[in-house]
């Protein structure tokens, strides 16, 4: 279980403070699958980010199956069983997918193994597996290594920061039958997902819409789900759902 | 009979654990030490006693000719030419590495001059490596000098590894091709310490349809410092590429200077060079993955000079 309490995250712009993240609490209960959606610049990557340890929170506690990680580093924070997939995939000279996949699993992986992963993902593992992590593969393409390497670690907390974002060809029902996969497989595992994307908040236990650093909304799919429907901006229309039933 | 020692240097250099299958020579401290020749390849010593002279006949097909050299007696210097003569229409592997194991406190050295006269359609395939050990204050050294002289429509490609110990290289690179001729290098370099490595590498496209592809992937550590040249001159409608890309770590200092010289319209030449440090990003991925920023810094390493 994670538990986000009062977490702020401010960075410094033009000699002022700005608050990225203000004042989260937030818990993700084993096995839960959990899609937090909320416009552009509301904070959604740098709470994925400051879960996993790229960025520390200016205040507040991060708690993982009740150990304190605020202070603790990205490395300790994977080994602890929290995996992240970046939204932007990062391309490396020589290293191959082969390689990341071991690297990830912590094991010497034998090539069907690795393949395995590979065709989860939608790619065909034997053109894949030995290419090399580099420009020559599409972004399309990266994003399902990506989604690839956090299948091939099986940790109990998975973050995914808009997986759907330029997945080209293959089609979001295959990326929801890799979540779908992944609970089954790991039924205590929890999953919590970054996206805007309707099909994607359709097969989570819960939504939380974030929105200027803040959580504006947690609740149950069936709750939060209806009134983000129907408009061109979600949130907008919660609020302005908030807005009528206040006055 | 051959040490430890040298068998551990004779693995790095060559992969070569036991006596290799074809043809071979091995150098060890200064003399040779085993040599195997074959119906189409033969190995002859010089006269002056300066290196030997391999001559693989015109149309050999697949087979290989070792020639490692090992350094394990502090305070050797040596200076030896190689020439192969490569027969028509052969295709053959050549491995040549030279590995120094110094423990004591004298510099030893190994200059090789290596000159390949590589046949009409001939195509050959070169690999050599270079590693240095040993805990002495004495320094490795090491600085190869290639010639390549290509026939019509022959093909090359070199592969130059020295990834450890050698703590000061300045290896010099010169091939001249003609029609329809083919070079490609592959170069992977790494320094650390205060090493010094210099690469200069001089390729004349002198036939219509010539082409080069030289690259070099290097990193640089420590206080190092590496200086990559590479020259290609177009004489005749032609092709060539060079590229230089380069990771700088701590205190080291790099310096590419690839240039081009077209002397003919249809000289088509390019070149590129890049050097930068490991991305932070790369770094974090890596650690999203379980892994320490040390151990995410030798896996991209790894797989760069890979």
């Amino acid at each position: 279980m994670l538990e986000l309490k009062n977490i702020c995250y401010e960075v410094e712009e033009d000699t002022a403070q700005k608050e990225i993240i203000c004042g989260i609490n937030l818990t993700v209960e084993e096995g839960k699958f959990i899609v937090i959606t909320g416009p552009n610049g509301g904070g959604k990557s740098t709470l994925a980010k400051l879960i996993a340890g790229i960025v520390q929170p200016t205040s507040g506690q991060i708690i993982w199956n009740g150990t304190d990680i605020t202070n603790m580093s990205i490395t300790e924070r994977a080994r602890m069983g929290i995996s992240f997939a970046f939204q932007q995939p990062v391309r490396f000279k020589g290293i191959q997918v082969v390689d990341l996949l071991r690297i990830a699993s912590g094991k010497n992986l034998n090539v069907s193994e690795a393949c395995q992963y590979l065709s989860e993902v939608g790619l065909c593992a034997k053109d894949y597996i030995n290419r090399e992590v580099n420009a020559s593969l599409s972004g399309g393409e990266l994003k399902r290594i990506e989604i690839a390497t956090v299948l091939a670690r099986g940790t109990s907390l998975s973050v995914f920061d808009e997986p759907e974002a330029g997945i080209d060809l293959w089609s979001f029902q295959n990326l929801i039958k890799v979540f779908e996969r992944m609970q089954k497989k790991n039924e205590n595992g929890s999953i919590l997902v970054i996206s805007h994307q309707e099909r994607i908040l359709n097969i989570a236990d819960e939504i939380v819409v974030l929105a200027n650093g803040q959580i504006r909304e947690h609740g149950k799919r069936e709750d939060i789900l209806p009134c983000l429907l129907g408009t061109s901006s979600a949130v907008e229309a919660c609020q302005q759902l908030q807005g009528g039933m206040e006055q | 009979m051959m040490d430890e020692i040298q068998k551990r240097i004779l693995a790095e250099v060559a992969d070569l654990h036991t006596v290799p299958e074809g043809a071979y020579n091995i150098r060890t401290n200064g003399k040779m030490a085993a040599r195997n020749t074959t119906a189409n390849i033969d190995i002859i010593s010089k006269e002056d006693g300066s290196g030997i002279d391999i001559h693989i006949k015109p149309h050999t097909k697949n087979e290989s000719v070792h020639i490692p050299v090992v350094l394990s007696e502090s305070g050797l210097k040596e200076l030896v030419y190689n020439d192969f003569y490569i027969g028509e229409g052969s295709d053959v592997v050549i491995v040549a590495g030279c590995g120094i194991d110094n423990c004591g406190s004298h510099d030893s050295e190994h200059d090789g001059i290596h000159r390949f006269y590589v046949g009409k359609n001939a195509k050959v395939k070169y690999v050599e490596k270079h590693y240095g050990s040993g805990s002495g204050a004495g320094k490795r050294i090491l600085n190869p000098g290639t010639e390549v002289y290509m026939e019509e429509d022959s093909s090359m490609e070199m592969e130059m590894v020295q990834i450890k110990g050698v703590d000061s290289t300045d290896r010099r690179t010169k091939a001249e091709l003609k029609t329809g001729a083919s070079l490609v290098v592959r170069e992977r370099l790494m320094t650390h310490g205060d090493q010094s490595a210099f690469s200069t590498y001089e390729v004349y496209l002198n036939g219509e349809g010539a082409s080069t592809d030289v690259v070099s992937r290097s990193v640089a550590r420590d206080t190092s410092y590496q200086k990559f040249d590479s020259r290609i001159i177009g004489n005749a409608p032609c092709s060539g590429h060079t590229e230089c890309d380069a990771i700088i770590m701590d205190k080291a200092r790099i310096l590419a200077v690839p240039q081009l010289e077209a002397n003919n319209l249809d000289a088509a030449l390019i070149h590129e060079a890049a050097i930068g440090k490991i991305a932070g990003e790369q770094i974090i991925k890596l650690m999203t993955l379980g892994l320490t920023e040390e151990e995410a810094e030798e896996q991209i390493i790894n797989g760069f000079l890979k």
